[in-house]
């Protein structure tokens, strides 16, 4: 292999036997117009959705129907049959995130579901055997859930000890026996999140989802993003979906609480068929956060790291829109992409990447008003 | 027998509380069949876990709307292809409230809570829609803080401000002040730039997510995906 070429294999299957130089084998830098990319791609999955371990047909199935939906919104030479979307396996992700994605390091978030899937949509344990084939590839996150009563806290310890954790994400919104969600600020979460502070894990992924109970409230509300932002300062809280469909009421807490990041997946595939939307959306993000606080994730497999990553480092502001957001630099691009997961991470970035320093802006004005 | 629009003009008056627009607009009715006084009705949904409470809304609030055509004495509507797609037509068949339909489930008698904050949120949202279309015009923030509601020339986007202020209760009169917030208070002048700066955002979220529904909905029931339209 000469430089530049993509070193995918495990290190062990390295042909000259040598780890050092396969340490050195990183994979070729994403480049584009002479401007040289490192990405982090901040939401990944490897699950399984096949009908073998549908604990339901109900659940299982309509579950993994559901992110097929999101998944179709894709360019159409991506799509893939609902079978291979049920259960892709490790290789296809590798092929998929690391030979063609451009994607240097992901992140691996776990989504346990038990109540949909008898082996769990794809938990910690799950994400483990890909991330030990290929440590230098991934970041293996893990999760707690509240709800998991007398031993869950001790279970998450041993979890997070176990795999080193440096983040979690949490799913507020997942079934659990009676159970149809949770909140960050529940009493329950408490001792959680002091165990993180303790144990070092600092980086917080928070998703929402429509099935949160009680039915007469807003599912989607991010306001205990809010609470916990504020009570654990040290925390970094990354907001999944940057709190769509409440992009409001997300703006609304991410200005006065600088440790609450954007986690663009979702938003990302408006880039394809709703360009000027997703525009507006990053452009608000970068007035209300700014250009530290944006975090590229492409939610594989629903969507596909390359062609989003192809698509944004190209994307401009139309035109009639730059007035009222200004353009997109490439150290602007370079920050999203990558730069500032490697920063909440620690990771060390090429050094061929120039790497602008942190605006750290937070300095918009007050809000004249609450949010409606 | 009604007629075929007089039932649709009905239906376009629903709206899904979430994304601001009608049923009808939205693609969410898959089949309407009329027969002498009876109309037969199927709804249609994004995603099969599109949430129930807004899903149940648009059932409940589409019944009304046929119950009120002239004509009509019976109304059937059954949601497809939804996670609570039994509860909710159980319910309707039975005319159950929302709170027996889930029992258990919720926390109070009906969704008007829920209705309201959306509400608000619409109301902010056709604001911000209808000052960007009068600052185009050549208004600049501090004439439109001075203007009433009756200088403001009427247009598709003005008649739709009103409508969801006449919602809130607002005070929708010709001397009344254009712009206030969803409590009736006005906006003073120096804060009419923020004001709008913010309600941009409430746009963009109920905008582009409604983009997002139909977008998926095209994919999943292989209809055509409409072209994007944004301010």
């Amino acid at each position: 292999m000469g430089t530049g070429e993509r070193w995918i294999g495990r290190c062990d299957e390295d042909p000259d036997r040598s780890a050092s130089r396969c340490r050195e084998r990183r994979n070729a830098l994403y480049e584009k117009d002479g401007e040289k990319y490192f990405v982090v791609d901040g939401h990944t999955h490897l699950w399984d959705a096949s009908p073998e371990n549908w604990r339901t047909e109900h659940w299982g199935k309509g579950w993994i129907e559901c992110f097929y939906g999101y998944h179709q919104i894709s360019p159409e030479e991506y799509h893939w049959p609902i079978e291979k979307f049920q259960k892709y396996g490790e290789e296809t992700m590798m092929h998929d995130l690391f030979e063609v994605g451009h994607v240097d390091v992901a992140i691996l978030q776990s989504t346990y579901l038990y109540d949909f899937y008898t082996n769990g949509f794809n938990t910690t344990e799950q994400n483990a055997v890909i991330k030990e084939k290929y440590p230098e590839k991934f970041i293996l996150n893990g999760r707690f859930d509240p709800r998991d009563g007398g031993n869950g806290l001790r279970d998450f310890e041993a979890l997070a000890k176990k795999y080193d954790l440096k983040g979690v994400k949490l799913y507020t919104a997942e079934f659990k026996g009676d159970s149809k969600g949770w909140k960050l600020n529940d009493d329950a979460a408490k001792p959680y999140f002091d165990k993180c502070l303790e144990l070092g894990i600092k980086n917080i992924h928070v998703h929402k989802g429509p099935t949160v109970w009680p039915l007469n409230r807003d599912a989607f509300d991010v306001q205990d993003v809010d609470y916990v932002a504020t009570d654990y300062p040290e925390l970094n809280f990354i907001v999944e979906h940057v709190g769509l469909p409440r992009l409001d009421d997300f703006c609304w807490i991410a200005v006065q609480e600088s440790n609450v990041y954007a986690g663009m997946s979702v938003a990302m595939a408006l880039i394809h068929t709703r360009p000027r939307y997703f525009g507006q959306i990053l452009g608000e993000l970068l007035y209300w956060l700014d250009e530290d606080r944006i975090l590229f994730s492409s939610d594989y497999a629903i969507w596909q790291p390359k062609w989003l990553v192809e698509e944004f480092v190209d994307y401009q502001m139309p035109e009639d829109m730059e007035g009222e957001y200004g353009a997109l630099t490439p150290d602007i691009k370079r920050k999203i992409l990558g730069l500032n997961a490697a920063r909440l991470y620690d990771l060390q970035v090429p050094s061929e990447v120039p790497q602008e320093e942190p605006v750290m802006s937070g300095s918009e004005p007050e809000y004249p008003e609450q949010p409606v | 027998m009604p007629t075929e629009s007089a039932v649709l003009d009905a239906l376009s008056g629903v709206r899904d509380p979430e994304l601001d627009e009608p049923i009808t607009d939205l693609k969410f009715v898959s089949y309407l069949r009329i027969a002498e006084d009876a109309v037969d009705l199927r709804l249609r949904l994004p995603t099969y876990f599109c949430a129930a409470n807004f899903a149940y809304l648009m059932v409940a609030d589409a019944k009304e709307a046929l119950m009120g055509v002239p004509g009509v004495n019976h109304a059937r509507v059954v949601l497809d292809d939804n996670y609570v797609s039994g509860e909710i037509n159980t319910g309707m068949a039975e005319a159950r409230g929302f709170r027996d339909t889930f029992p258990g489930e919720t926390e109070s008698e009906d969704l008007d809570e829920l209705r309201a904050i959306f509400r608000r949120k619409s109301f902010v949202s056709r604001q911000e829609k209808m000052c960007r279309k009068l600052m185009a015009d050549g208004r600049t923030p501090v004439e439109l803080a001075q203007m009433s509601v009756g200088d403001v020339p009427s247009s598709e986007a003005f008649e739709k401000y009103l409508d969801r202020r006449e919602e809130l209760g607002l005070d929708v009169s010709a001397e009344a002040p254009l712009l206030v917030d969803p409590d009736g208070n006005r906006i003073p002048a120096e804060a009419v730039v923020e004001h709008l700066k913010f309600a941009r955002v409430t746009r963009l979220g109920i905008e582009s997510n409604a983009g997002f529904c139909r977008g998926l909905l095209a994919a999943r029931y292989g209809i055509e995906d409409p072209e994007e339209e944004t301010a």
